[in-house]
């Protein structure tokens, strides 16, 4: 196994050895604290530009299997892990990890302290980094690393966004009950497979699609998916979403979607020092007071001060650090989640949020 | 929602004494929830019958009654104490099968008392098969498919009609699954229904489908009353369906599971606790998965606090019966703290980033004749957690801990194994099977042909196979460099293992690693895999980090060895003095540092010491541990064995030994040194000498006089131990010490019959000694003193005898040089005494003493190992006043290992101890073995069974009875001696002979009570058959004279008088 480095901007290196893949590779370095599920994570395009560290050691086990896949790949840059499983035993398992990864083309990496590149990133911050089986002076890299375009500012949701519309399910769903229509900013498919088990039909659109096509097709509601990168760089599809606002149909956004439908009602995002990402967040509904643990991938944050009260309450937190999690609107059927109750991977302990949806557009209709 | 302001005083059930199945975890989730409950204002009782648990210290609660889990006596603390709630659900089975009887004898009504921590109807629901299924089926949630039956005509219609063999059987209502297992054919149904029948308190047995081989798996659940629900822990069995989780190899998390199947798992597990309505609290849910189609189903579920909640709170760093607590009176998950990190709430599910193994420890050695072959009931006495940042570097560790002569999955371990029978192991659920393993796939045995012997998951099986590969490396290398000798270590490794496959010493390969620069780190256990910063300094260590986050501070620093998995012969009382000794230092402005590796422990709380590092207790360990903390030294006598194994090495390698030295402690142990000790002190000792062939063993008996215990050498906790009382004894009983330690010679001690034993716990400091206790023992010298009934203070030896002893001992002290504990096993017989053995540490009586006495014997040591006088101390010629009785009793196993002898002997064969206290003897000794299980008649028949030479006593306790009122029967001998005697007795059958026997007089209840003694050292099938029996009806029976006059005066009192329950605390006063 090659010898790899981990470059980060700020001049850390850690060593490891690649498991899968060769090259160098550019992301911003992340830590994620759920100790299953790392295909559901690599395959979910909210990681486009970002390295995936896991903080459980041992990655692999069960391998790689037909069903658990998020999107059509892995987006994750690269994932880095203490010790990758060298043989992987599930009955649902087709292949293994490394294998995965190297036919995506991607880099995996162990053989690393991971909990010391998590404390790291904890008291540093998220950063950009590089990864690099080739070469392997330090100084260079950390130069490459810094020279490297970061996450901020950058549009990645059109990136990754689909180039022309669909229908989920394939074919379409015959006895619909409710006609979705779903901007895909970097969308993970156990949404898709929610909303058309619990009666969608959906029509996925590009992110770039004219408002006016969409509200054309009269749809009975309108979800907003999550997907990569800083919020502020995606001023058009607020813009989109800011449009599709006003025409009063029932919305519902999760993560990037979330911050889109929170940036197009007039509040702002921030980045988190080094985000939130694992599946066992504790996330607090306001009105009730309970708690749900759910499964969180976010970087940057709605903040709550810029939340006017007269357009949307704040309807969840997270109790962690108690930054916005949740808005509903004050007038309109509209309301949306920071993090993620497709779960896939993660608790499904929001999953009623899907049914609230269908609740309103049931009351919309 | 805060907390309850309508509740102010709470009464807490403890666990009673250790069993297999119910052992420390829960004096750990009993202190913590004391501690829990007080620090939110509540006044806390407690009933508690286990003195040997920091729970029952006079500071765990406000209000400690050392009393028999009855709803009895229960009742009477209610009455006093007027509590307004109940909480049951951390103290086991025994706590929540005492509030079940409470309830249903309408008690807590009675007396408007609120159970909280669960309801009625969740324990049901919860415990009751049938009630239990229902409900799972009301949540679409496979249960196996199983009947309920209550006798074998119903058993025999399930296996013909319903279910195909093997069948699972498993009683209701019993602790660790006693008296299940599983049967392979009706014969078997037969046999292993009728145990679990007469196991079941409900007499109620449940025949199951099969699982044998399926993954298995646990959840550990916490609920609050506003429904926030959460997983504390995954628990994965390594050793499939078939062996109870208490005896098999369990990791958390769990590693083979995706999350898809992990989340279906987590919904269920919840949807048990909603269903059941668990409201508050704890609970644990297990579930099968089958390996090929991930079918899932519920196995069952604890609503309480258990032995795997303890194992996730230390594998997690969330303390799991704190928070129980704290929910059980009114607060919710989101309104407490983490623990932990303490800026966030523990309303979350912690995620670790290493790997926990648990390993059981078993003591079969013990039991010769009972089956080792592991199954559906438990019968382990302890266990050992290990945290590594892999697998293998997590199940090595474990392997070491487990103190049983392995240094990791090594050579030794294989040594143990006979490698022509490697498929038998591998075939049969033994507790050789893992590393039966290893030898398979060093054999060439392919992974797939393991796996259909053992039904293990692969990936298990990779990961001890790439240890193979790694032993190999080492074995061909032609040097160790540095990339091998790390990547040895990173998967855990151990020097002296390595050395092993060398050819080289441990020792010099802790010098080629130092020399290299190869040293582990310490990462901390912090509930979130380093998402924020922790503040709580627990530890473990790993050669797969590069970060160490140990923490330096300004004080000076003690380390305390603790005494790692609980055995036959070391278990809580040895963690009890452990916790007081860190507490001790505490309190003297030391900064405390534990190291154990038992997580049932409260020494393994991270809120007991400053710094807790769970790692094994090895030299290689504890020195790697010393070298980064570097503190004033260590204290290692209050451990048991596990230290003081460790103590030379220690010594040698410069650690400064805090208290008695290690050389101090060797001379005590050395015959020949303690002998010339005895010599000058003119004090005297049984006759003995050493044999090496038997012709030199008849000279000796001869000139000592017969009867002699007869003892190999080199063998631990009293293994082979024997007295010949006569000539035709000698031959078979020293030929079987020859045999027990080949090589070796045998000892020959002159035996002191009818002798009274007597234990003597005391401190010195090297100038004053003051004795804490002086303990009679009720059983005679002969039986093993960890087994004995005992009584402080004495209650028949003489003013003069005892203070006698008391000299005795104290010059002994002085002479062997002991800073700290001394412990003193003494013979009286008539008017001399003999010492019989001297241990200069803390024994296993020291908790005993200290809560008899209300004097803290493990802190006094600790301060005096520190430097403190007793002078200081203010105990120099001071006497505790004590004007009661405080009598401990042994708690046996037998219940768990079917066909085993229950008798006493100089072997060490109970696992816990309980004690009763009152005003005189025969109060506290009847309350003692109420709280043992030995519930004393006051009314009905006894049978009396006795060998010629017990045929003297026999019939004066036999008359006794007679004048109490009872009735008389007996076999021949024994009836006949009775007659004689002019007592009316009615004659039963033997075994071997036609008609009703005593047997079938127990079935139908004709028997109160047995007094039985054993007709010789290897006792006949019969007499085995009529005591196992008794065991398992759970009917009384005493098997020494001794016992049998306590049981007597005992009985006569408490037919002509009532009892009371007291606190600790006013016996203090």
């Amino acid at each position: 196994m090659k010898k790899a480095i981990i470059a980060l901007e700020d001049g850390t290196c850690f060593e490891g050895r690649a498991f899968a893949g060769s090259g160098e590779f550019y992301g911003e370095l992340v830590f994620n604290t759920s100790m299953t599920g790392y295909q559901e994570i690599l395959t979910d395009p909210s990681y486009h530009g970002q390295i995936v560290t896991m903080t459980y050691p041992l990655i692999g086990n069960y391998g790689i299997n037909d069903e658990d896949i998020e999107s059509r790949g892995i987006f994750a840059q690269g994932l880095v892990v203490s010790e990758c499983s060298r043989i992987h035993s599930n009955w649902r398992a087709t292949k293994s990890l490394p294998d995965y990864l190297e036919e995506n083309g991607k880099i995996g990496i162990d053989d690393v302290d991971t909990r010391a590149i998590t404390l790291h990133i904890r008291d540093k911050g998220a950063m950009k980094c590089v990864i690099s089986t080739e070469d392997l002076n330090k100084e260079s890299l950390v130069a490459k690393a810094k020279a490297s375009d970061g996450l901020i500012g950058r549009d990645l949701a059109s990136e990754v966004s689909i180039d022309s519309s669909y229908v989920w399910p394939e074919g379409g769903k015959a006895d619909a009950a409710y006609k979705v229509a779903v901007i895909d900013c970097g969308i993970k498919l156990n949404q898709l497979r929610i909303l058309e088990e619990l009666g969608c039909e959906c029509t996925v659109y590009p992110n770039n699609t004219d408002a006016a096509a969409i509200l054309a097709a009269t749809p009975d509601g309108i979800f907003v998916s999550n997907g990569p990168g800083d919020p502020a760089g995606a001023p058009e599809t607020t813009k989109l979403v800011g449009k599709l606002i006003e025409s009063k149909v029932p919305m519902f956004g999760i993560c990037f979607g979330h911050q889109m439908l929170g940036r197009a009602l007039g509040a702002d995002t921030f980045k988190l020092k080094f985000g939130h990402r694992g599946g066992n967040q504790p996330i607090q509904d306001l009105r009730t007071t309970k708690v749900e643990i759910a499964s969180h991938n976010h970087g940057f944050c709605i903040d709550a001060d810029t939340v006017n009260p007269d357009v949307a309450e704040i309807t969840h937190i997270n109790l962690n650090d108690n930054t916005v999690a949740g808005l509903k609107h004050k007038k309109q059927p509209l309301f949306c989640v920071q993090y993620h109750p497709e779960a896939a991977p993660g608790p499904h302990d929001p999953f009623y949020l899907f049914e609230e949806f269908i609740d309103l557009m049931k009351e919309n209709k | 929602m805060p907390k309850r302001d309508d509740i102010h005083h709470i009464l807490i059930i403890g666990s009673g004494p250790i069993v297999i199945g119910q052992a420390c975890e829960f004096d750990y989730s009993g202190t913590q929830a004391c501690k829990a409950l007080r620090e939110e204002g509540y006044t806390v009782s407690l009933i508690n019958s286990n003195p040997a648990t920091i729970m029952t210290d006079p500071a765990t609660a406000d209000r400690t009654y050392i009393e028999p889990i009855t709803p009895e006596a229960i009742e009477k603390i209610i009455i006093r104490e007027k509590p307004d709630a109940i909480l049951p659900t951390l103290g086991g089975q025994t706590a929540l099968n005492a509030a079940m009887k409470l309830v249903e004898q309408g008690i807590l009504e009675k007396h408007g008392v609120e159970m909280i921590g669960a309801t009625y109807d969740a324990i049901m629901r919860g415990e009751e098969r049938e009630l239990f299924k229902k409900a799972m089926t009301e949540i679409n949630i496979e249960t196996l498919r199983s009947y309920e039956v209550h006798d074998l005509t119903e058993a025999k219609r399930i296996a013909t009609e319903e279910l195909d063999f093997p069948i699972i059987v498993r009683p209701s209502f019993t602790l660790g699954g006693t008296g299940g297992g599983i049967a392979q054919n009706m014969e078997e149904l037969m046999e292993i229904a009728e145990g679990g029948l007469k196991a079941s308190l409900t007499t109620e047995v449940l025949l199951e489908e099969s699982v044998f081989g399926w993954k298995e798996f646990e959840m550990e659940v916490m609920r609050d009353k506003k429904d926030n629900a959460v997983i504390i822990c995954a628990i994965e069995n390594m050793d499939p369906m078939g062996i109870h989780t208490g005896d098999s190899i369990t990791v958390a998390p769990a590693q083979t599971l995706t999350d898809r199947e992990y989340q279906i798992m987590r919904d269920a597990s919840l949807a048990v606790l909603r269903i059941v309505g668990v409201e508050t609290g704890g609970s644990n849910v297990q579930f099968c998965i089958h390996p090929e189609t991930g079918r899932l189903a519920v196995i069952e579920m604890n609503p309480r606090v258990s032995r795997s909640s303890a194992l996730a709170s230390k594998a997690t760093g969330f303390p799991i019966a704190k928070l129980a607590a704290k929910l059980a009176c009114g607060y919710t998950l989101d309104e407490l703290p983490n623990d932990i990190t303490k800026e966030t709430p523990a309303c979350f599910e912690p995620s670790i980033d290493y790997v926990v193994t648990k390993l059981p420890r078993f003591t079969f050695e013990k039991f010769p004749s009972a089956n080792p072959k592991l199954g559906v009931s438990m019968k382990s006495v302890g266990e050992t957690m290990a945290i590594g940042r892999n697998f293998k570097e997590s199940l090595q560790k474990a392997f070491r801990s487990l103190e049983i002569g392995v240094d990791g999955l090594d050579l030794k371990a294989e040594a143990k194994l006979n490698q022509d029978r490697l498929d038998d192991y591998l075939l049969t659920t033994c507790t050789e099977r893992t590393i039966a393993i290893k030898s398979g796939l060093k054999k060439g045995y392919s992974l797939e042909k393991i796996q259909e012997m053992t039904h293990l998951d692969p990936w298990f099986i990779d990961q001890i196979l790439q240890i193979v590969e790694i032993e190999k490396e080492l074995i061909d290398a032609t040097a160790l460099d540095f990339d091998l000798l790390k990547y040895a270590k990173k998967n855990g490794f151990s020097d002296e293992q390595i050395g092993q496959l060398r050819g080289c010493k441990g020792n010099d390969i802790r010098a080629l690693r130092k020399e290299l620069g190869i040293f582990p780190v310490y990462s901390l256990v912090d509930t979130c895999a380093g998402e924020f910063a922790a503040s709580t300094p627990y530890f473990y260590s790993t050669y797969g980090g590069q970060l160490d986050e140990t923490r330096k501070t300004d004080k000076q620093s003690v380390i305390v060895l603790g005494s790692g998995p609980n055995r036959i012969g070391q278990g809580i009382e040895f963690d009890y003095s452990c916790v007081h000794t860190v507490k001790a230092l505490r309190e003297m402005g030391y900064e405390a540092i534990m190291v154990n590796s038992n997580p049932e422990t409260v020494s393994t709380d991270y809120d007991t010491s400053d710094k807790l590092y769970f790692e094994p207790l090895t030299f290689e360990d504890v020195m790697n541990i010393y070298e980064t903390e570097k503190p004033l030294g260590m204290i290692v006598q209050m451990g048991g064995q596990t230290p003081l194994n460790l103590a030379d090495r220690l010594l040698e390698a410069g650690v400064p030994i805090l208290g008695t030295s290690p050389k101090s402690i060797a001379a005590a142990e050395d015959r020949e040194l303690f002998r010339q000790l005895l010599d000058k002190l003119e004090l005297k000792q049984p006759e003995s000498a050493t044999a090496r062939t038997f012709e030199e063993a008849e000279v000796i008996a001869h000139r000592i006089g017969f009867p002699v215990m007869i003892r190999p050498s080199f063998v631990l906790g009293g293994r082979a131990m024997m007295v010949a009382y006569e000539e035709e004894e000698l031959e078979p009983f020293v030929n079987a010490a020859f045999a027990a330690s080949p090589d070796h010679p045998v000892l020959i001690d002159r035996f002191l019959e009818h002798a009274i034993e007597v234990d003597v716990d005391l401190v010195c400091d090297g100038t004053d000694v003051y004795v804490g206790g002086v303990m009679e023992h009720v059983e005679e010298a002969g039986i093993h003193s960890g087994d004995s009934a005992c009584s402080i203070p004495p209650y028949t030896l003489s003013d003069d005898m005892v203070n006698r002893i008391k000299t005795a001992c104290t010059a002994m002290a002085m002479e062997i040089g002991v800073k700290g504990l001394m412990n003193a096993q003494i013979a009286v017989k008539d008017d001399d005494f003999y010492i019989i053995e001297v241990n200069p540490r803390a024994s296993r009586t020291v908790p005993y003493v200290s809560k008899a006495t209300n004097v803290p014997m493990a802190n006094i040591a600790t301060q005096v190992a520190m430097g403190v006088t007793l002078k200081e101390l203010g105990l120099v010629g001071f006497e505790p006043k004590i004007e009661w009785y405080a009598v401990k009793e042994a708690v046996f196993p037998f219940n768990r290992f079917a066909g085993v002898d229950p008798i006493l002997g100089p072997e060490m064969k109970s696992t816990g101890e309980v004690m009763g206290i009152d005003k005189n003897f025969e109060l506290a000794f009847w309350k003692a073995q109420v709280a043992a299980g030995q519930i004393l008649p006051t009314e009905g028949s006894v049978f009396l069974s006795a060998k010629d030479r017990d045929k003297d006593w026999i019939v004066e306790v036999g008359k006794n009875f007679s004048d109490l009122g009872f009735t008389l029967c007996a076999t021949e001998g024994t009836a006949q001696a009775l007659h004689n005697a002019g007592l009316e007795v009615s004659l039963t059958h033997k075994l071997s002979e036609d008609g009703s026997n005593v047997i079938d007089l127990m079935k139908e209840g004709g028997v109160q009570l047995l007094v039985n003694t054993p007709s010789g050292p290897v006792a006949r099938v019969d007499e085995i058959k009529i005591r196992s029996e008794a065991i398992l009806r759970g009917l009384p029976i005493v098997t020494t004279q001794s016992g049998a006059k306590a049981s007597v005066k005992a009985i006569k009192y408490i037919a002509e008088n009532n009892w009371d329950v007291k606190s600790i605390q006013e016996y203090h006063l």
